[in-house]
Order: structure tokens, then C-alpha cells, then sequence
């Protein structure tokens, strides 16, 4: 498995286009695990080269302990020999590739005035079936398109395909988060048109897809009201980062022991700028606002990109 | 949990930079904001550490907290965590700072036998 993206090396990512067609993931559009770096100098080889670090801030007494601005502990210091022995400056995100990826999704993106959104939520909250009313009631005035990540199965693409929308399924494996590289090859296959609405439904986990940018324009947190109020307080990477959240299965509110207003004050703790919707998916109430919201933001981004 | 896939591509990076050298520790930086847990990612560490140049290899983190201001009384706030309250008891702050790194900063070899 790969840091960079968290794919699996054992499980690999199987695409399924839009006619059905199962692609496993092409090797060599994808990590060669060759990761690229621009400090290229090992210092533990013991090799000749010029002190490439600046350096003027200090005297360099080797032998002695000395504080650099970039060391943090005297055993760390004492190290420091004079051919640069057994310290190498390494200074790289460990998530470098992912956001590289993902920085060149945005800008495609961008480019065609397509408003991609990250959906995001614990298994069963109600992505789906919000996808599926969505596409029923929007397809008539805004092209859609829709990236379907789940570990295995492609029940869901077919379920929006049903629904009448192209549908790209992205199957992680092991893999507990859509990452940049997944949806740059997802791009490819649905090509969405210029100024449509690119609906990419992450893996359901509350957790890990906050970590992975994946070129989105905004993501986008559904919670339902089965799973507790309390949510965005235990899991507040994913509200933090998280533009907008959908309160959705509100038709079951009669029937669970759910405060709104506390679970809304909860995510505006963890994210005062978080924008708040409550809906039901299976009732309809509450959609209206929800396709308000779509038609808003779909209509900013062509904008943008018509100018 | 991504803990696992984290520490797998930190030992890759580090592993194709080591060349035949052993490694002792590798630096790293954490914002206390990323979704990360330490004491997990040190021990997928040395999971996925075994069989490389880093078995055995320490993971020195340090954690680097996010900025914020209290939308009430104005502080200036060190966010330690995501769940942070200013000193006046609000809860009511901007949106952090920084806090989000997760940063290779280097890795110490062992002394060349």
C-alpha cells in the first residue's frame, strides 16, 4: 500500500465505466513508487559536496554541539559531523503527490466550469439515495456526472445510472478513501462536459477521506440523524473540512432521540463557516433548499469559467 | 486505518533516499490538527519499517499546533486540538491556522561501522 494515495499494492483499484466496462487500475498511470525528490545528496554516503544548507546563521565549530534553527535535539546536533555524516534534510509532504494530483484536478477542472463536490459520510448515511433524487429532480437543467467510490461492488453506479446519469464506479479494495490519482483517472473515463456538476461519492468513513484532497471544489459532510448528534465532536477533521453539512433521514427524527439545533451547534464549533441543510432524501422535504444550494454554486462556477 | 498507508509511503520515501545506510530516526511534523493519531502512526512505523534499511528506526514527531482568535474577546489561540476553547470559556473562534503538516523533515543514519 501506498502512502501518497493509499492504494494497495495487494488489493488494486478497479474502475467500471459507464457502459460497465471494469478496468483494473493501468500500472503505469499510477505510482511508479519512484516518489520524486529535489535534494538529491546523501549525506550518510560520505561522498564530497558543497554545503548546500544555508549556513551563514552559524559558526561551524564541528565537534562541538551547535543549535541549528532546523534541529531540534542536542543528540540530533552532535551528529552533525563534518562531512554532514548521518543527518539528511529531507523537507517533503508526505502527501506531496496526492496534493500535486489534486492541485491538477482543480485547475482541469477549473478550466471547464465543471463544480466537482466531495461527498462525504459514514457508511449508510444517505449518499446515494441524495444523489439519486438529486439527479431525478436536476437532470432536465444541469448535466451531471458522478464518480462512485466504495471498496467493493458497483451496486451504486448502477443505481445512479438507473437514475439517468453516466457513472464512473472507482473500487479502492482495501483502500478506505478516494485519493487525487483515483479521481484525475475517473476525469478521463466520464469526461464530464463543460459546466456540469461532478458529484464524486467518497468511501463511506468518517475519517480518513479528510486527509485526501482530491481537486474537489468543496466537500460536502451528510449526516444522518440515526448516528447521533454528537458526530461532529467525534470526528471533527471531517466537519472542519467540510464546507457544507446535510442533515439528512429527518423523517426519522419522531422516532430518535436527536437534538438539531445541538448537532448544528456542534458542527459550528468545530467549523463556525460551515453552511447547515436539513433534509430528507426518502420524504423530499427539506430538497428543495439542497438543489437551491447545487443550482447556486453550479451556476458560480460556470460563471468563473465563462469570464 | 490510514495510519497504516501514512507510515508505509514515509518508510518507502525514506527507504529509496537511504541507499545502503541504516537509518536511526526519521523527523517528522504533525499538525495537531492533521487527522493522525501519534501512538498509531508509530506503530504502523514500525510495521512497515521491517525488512527495510528503517527496522528498527525511531519516528521522532513533533507536533505543531494551529493559530486561531477568539471572535469574542480577541486572543490570539495555540489550537492543541481540533475541540479547542479560549481562555474567556468561548467556543466561538476563526478557523484555524496551519495544523494540517505532515512534513519528512530528516532522518539521522547510523555511525558507518
Amino acid at each position: 500500500m501506498c502512502a501518497i494515495c493509499g492504494c494497495s499494492e495487494g488489493a488494486e483499484t478497479r474502475f467500471t465505466d459507464s457502459a460497465g466496462n471494469m478496468h483494473p487500475q493501468p500500472r503505469d498511470d499510477r505510482h511508479t513508487h519512484s516518489h520524486g525528490h529535489t535534494h538529491d545528496h546523501h549525506h550518510g554516503e560520505g561522498h564530497p559536496h558543497p554545503h548546500q544548507h544555508p549556513h551563514e546563521h552559524h559558526e561551524h565549530h564541528h565537534g562541538e554541539e551547535h543549535a541549528h534553527p532546523h534541529e531540534h535535539r542536542a543528540s540530533v546536533a552532535t551528529l552533525h559531523e563534518p562531512q554532514h555524516g548521518n543527518l539528511l534534510r529531507i523537507e517533503q509532504d508526505v502527501l506531496a503527490r496526492n496534493n500535486r494530483m489534486a492541485e491538477r484536478n482543480r485547475g482541469w477542472l477549473e478550466g471547464r466550469g465543471v463544480l466537482a463536490l466531495n461527498l462525504l459520510s459514514s457508511p449508510g448515511a444517505g449518499k446515494t439515495s441524495l444523489l439519486e433524487k438529486t439527479i431525478r429532480a436536476l437532470r432536465s437543467e444541469i448535466e451531471m456526472r458522478v464518480v462512485e467510490g466504495d471498496q467493493e461492488t458497483t451496486l451504486d453506479a448502477e443505481r445512479i445510472r438507473a437514475a439517468g446519469c453516466p457513472s464512473v464506479q472507482v473500487n479502492t479494495g482495501t483502500g478506505c478513501h478516494l485519493d487525487a490519482p483515483m479521481l484525475a483517472q475517473a476525469l478521463r473515463s466520464l469526461d464530464p462536459p463543460r459546466g456540469s456538476l461532478l458529484l464524486i461519492e467518497n468511501v463511506g468513513n468518517l475519517v480518513c477521506p479528510a486527509l485526501f484532497d482530491l481537486g474537489e471544489a468543496a466537500k460536502i459532510v451528510i449526516l444522518s440523524v440515526t448516528e447521533g448528534q454528537d458526530k461532529p465532536l467525534k470526528y471533527p477533521h471531517m466537519f472542519r473540512a467540510s464546507q457544507l453539512m446535510v442533515l439528512n433521514k429527518t423523517d426519522l427524527l419522531a422516532h430518535v432521540d436527536f437534538d438539531v439545533q445541538a448537532c448544528f451547534d456542534h458542527a459550528r464549533r468545530v467549523n463556525p463557516e460551515i453552511e447547515l441543510l436539513q433534509l430528507s432524501a426518502r420524504s423530499g422535504a427539506g430538497l428543495e433548499d439542497w438543489y437551491a444550494w447545487l443550482r447556486a454554486r453550479a451556476a458560480a462556477v460556470s460563471l468563473r469559467a465563462v469570464s | 486505518m490510514h495510519e497504516l498507508s501514512v507510515a508505509i509511503g514515509i518508510v518507502e520515501l525514506c527507504n529509496e533516499r537511504a541507499g545502503s545506510a541504516r537509518v536511526r530516526s526519521v523527523r517528522l511534523k504533525v499538525g495537531m490538527l492533521c487527522c493522525l493519531h501519534p501512538e498509531s502512526l508509530r506503530f504502523c512505523f514500525q510495521v512497515a519499517a521491517e525488512g527495510t534499511a528503517l527496522q528498527g528506526a525511531a519516528l521522532d514527531i513533533e507536533r505543531v499546533p494551529a493559530q486561531s482568535r477568539c471572535r469574542d474577546c480577541g486572543r490570539t489561540i495555540e489550537m492543541q486540538e481540533a475541540l479547542a476553547t479560549c481562555k474567556c470559556g468561548s467556543l466561538n473562534l476563526d478557523p484555524p491556522r496551519g495544523g494540517n503538516e505532515l512534513r519528512i523533515i530528516c532522518m539521522e543514519f547510523e555511525e558507518a561501522a
